[in-house]
């Protein structure tokens, strides 16, 4: 299980070896978004180019866009997520997920940030 | 981090950052915009109490036996009739008709009390000093913050620091001792809640909120909720939903217009771009102010373009939020009176997709003011 961070972030978890990832948006993007009320998907099936969008996430306050982590396709969308867009905030590791993608370059995943280098990108802002 | 050395700090300041508040620039002064967050403090205003420093706002007293007439020369408001002890909403307008500034006037025993907002507090002083300043006395109150609380139960707490208060109704003021010090209080707000602003001299405004806080029935809110109360409420926020170029009748505020001001009444017109409001009051304007809810669940916000079925645009949006309360999306447009009919469907322009949204009468979240 690796788990992997974007400059814009996201966070992207690898979980086995069938280059499979989770892609959710970090505990500090949800902080500094605030009370978030909608979440726009990726079509399930969706061929996502890395750094394209991929979503949008909204606050009451603002929208944010969310980028797609890594090339690949979609293959899942957390209607959880969808239904009630507050677990963005209340679990934004877990059941807070937005969606689910194959991998189609694992060298872009190992390329991302790992939480140290995260953390301290997030100190630095 | 924005730079906010040269930002002014409310009297308050301290007590926000002890409360977690975060701070962001507005209006020239660094102010909370949220403490627990921007729904959990919507809430509270709408099923409890909330308190709001709004100190950045502009205080003014006009005095002189004139001070009333000369007023009236500047707003298309009857403030000549208005009695002691009573507040009114109303608006400075430009040689166009347009909008100012829009402001509360309370009267008082021996003057008229102001409250302006924080953006155009300069301007307006500037702007009554210049025509009206030989007619009477125009005091900035600097030395004064401005609390709002507001919600169901603001009146139970603001009872317990003194039980006089319950006297006022809606739209009514008076001076009342609280936590020691002596304030003006009036029965009012910008949530659509029942609730009361309190002018307090500056040195006492702190033991105040602390006093207030002290309320089981009171948390502090920031600007954030401040913004999505008052558009539930349907209430126009300066800057956004009015400005120089709209008129009040093409915002819909007409019914801030007495009828002692607007043509054939004793005291009519009179006052910057009378003749264009008297041509729209007869006439009607070409665009109006709405309230539109979005069909969809996505927010629609400021700025975002409305069109019609055939995808011709209209107007754009000039607030807009997810309502917390309405659970909705809820936005104020302008748009030509054609499409402006309560139940009528246009869309707003979100992400390249045209979303359904229906025009509706204001209130989006119904106002509970206590009229007594």
């Amino acid at each position: 299980m690796t788990v992997k961070y974007t400059p814009d972030h996201e966070w992207i978890e690898l979980t086995g070896d069938d280059d499979i990832a989770t892609v959710g948006i970090t505990q500090h993007a949800q902080d500094a978004l605030g009370d978030v009320v909608f979440v726009d998907l990726p079509a399930v099936g969706a061929t996502l180019e890395q750094k394209a969008i991929a979503g949008v996430v909204e606050s009451v306050k603002a929208a944010a866009d969310l980028y797609a982590p890594v090339s690949g396709s979609v293959i899942d969308v957390n209607e959880a997520l969808r239904a009630d867009p507050s677990l963005a905030n209340s679990d934004p590791l877990g059941q807070g997920w937005f969606f689910k993608i194959k991998l189609s370059d694992r060298a872009q995943f190992d390329a991302l940030l790992d939480g140290p280098a995260y953390e301290q990108l997030v100190q630095n802002s | 981090m924005p730079d906010t050395t040269a930002l002014l700090k409310t009297p308050l300041h301290t007590l926000h950052l002890e409360l977690g508040a975060r701070m962001v620039p507005f209006a020239g002064y660094e102010m909370p915009v949220q403490y627990a967050g921007i729904i959990a403090e919507h809430k509270q205003c709408r099923e409890a109490a909330a308190l709001f420093d709004v100190s950045h706002m502009g205080q003014l007293r006009l005095s002189g036996d004139d001070a009333a007439r000369a007023l009236e020369s500047l707003v298309p408001v009857d403030v000549v009739d208005l009695p002691v002890g009573k507040q009114r909403y109303g608006f400075f307008t430009n040689p166009n008709g347009g909008l100012l500034d829009d402001l509360m006037i309370t009267r008082r025993a021996d003057d008229l009390f102001l409250v302006v907002n924080a953006s155009c507090k300069n301007a307006d002083i500037a702007h009554l000093r210049t025509h009206i300043g030989h007619r009477c006395q125009i005091q900035p109150l600097p030395d004064r913050a401005l609390l709002a609380l507001q919600g169901p139960k603001a009146a139970v707490a603001l009872a317990r620091l003194n039980a006089d208060v319950t006297s006022l109704t809606f739209m009514s003021g008076n001076t009342f001792e609280l936590a020691g010090a002596a304030c003006f209080v009036t029965r009012s707000g910008y949530t659509g809640e029942d609730g009361f602003e309190i002018s307090v001299p500056a040195e006492q405004a702190e033991g105040l909120a602390r006093a207030l806080l002290a309320q089981p029935e009171v948390a502090p809110a920031g600007l954030g909720a401040r913004d999505t109360l008052r558009l539930e409420a349907g209430l126009c926020l300066y800057g956004h939903d009015i400005d120089a170029n709209t008129t009040p009748v093409e915002a819909g505020l007409t019914w801030a217009i007495q009828k002692v001001r607007r043509p054939g009444g004793a005291r009519e017109g009179h006052y910057p771009g009378a003749l264009t409001l008297a041509n729209q009051l007869a006439h009607g304007p070409t665009n109006k102010r709405v309230g539109l809810v979005g069909l969809e669940r996505a927010p629609v916000r400021e700025g975002t373009k409305i069109v019609d079925s055939h995808g011709h645009a209209l107007g754009h949006v000039t607030s807009g939020t997810l309502g917390p309360s309405v659970n909705q999306p809820i936005a104020m447009a302008y748009l030509p009176v054609n499409h402006t009919a309560p139940g009528g469907t246009v869309y707003a322009v979100v992400r390249e997709r045209h979303l359904p949204m229906q025009v509706r009468g204001m209130p989006f979240a119904p106002h509970r003011y206590h009229r007594g």
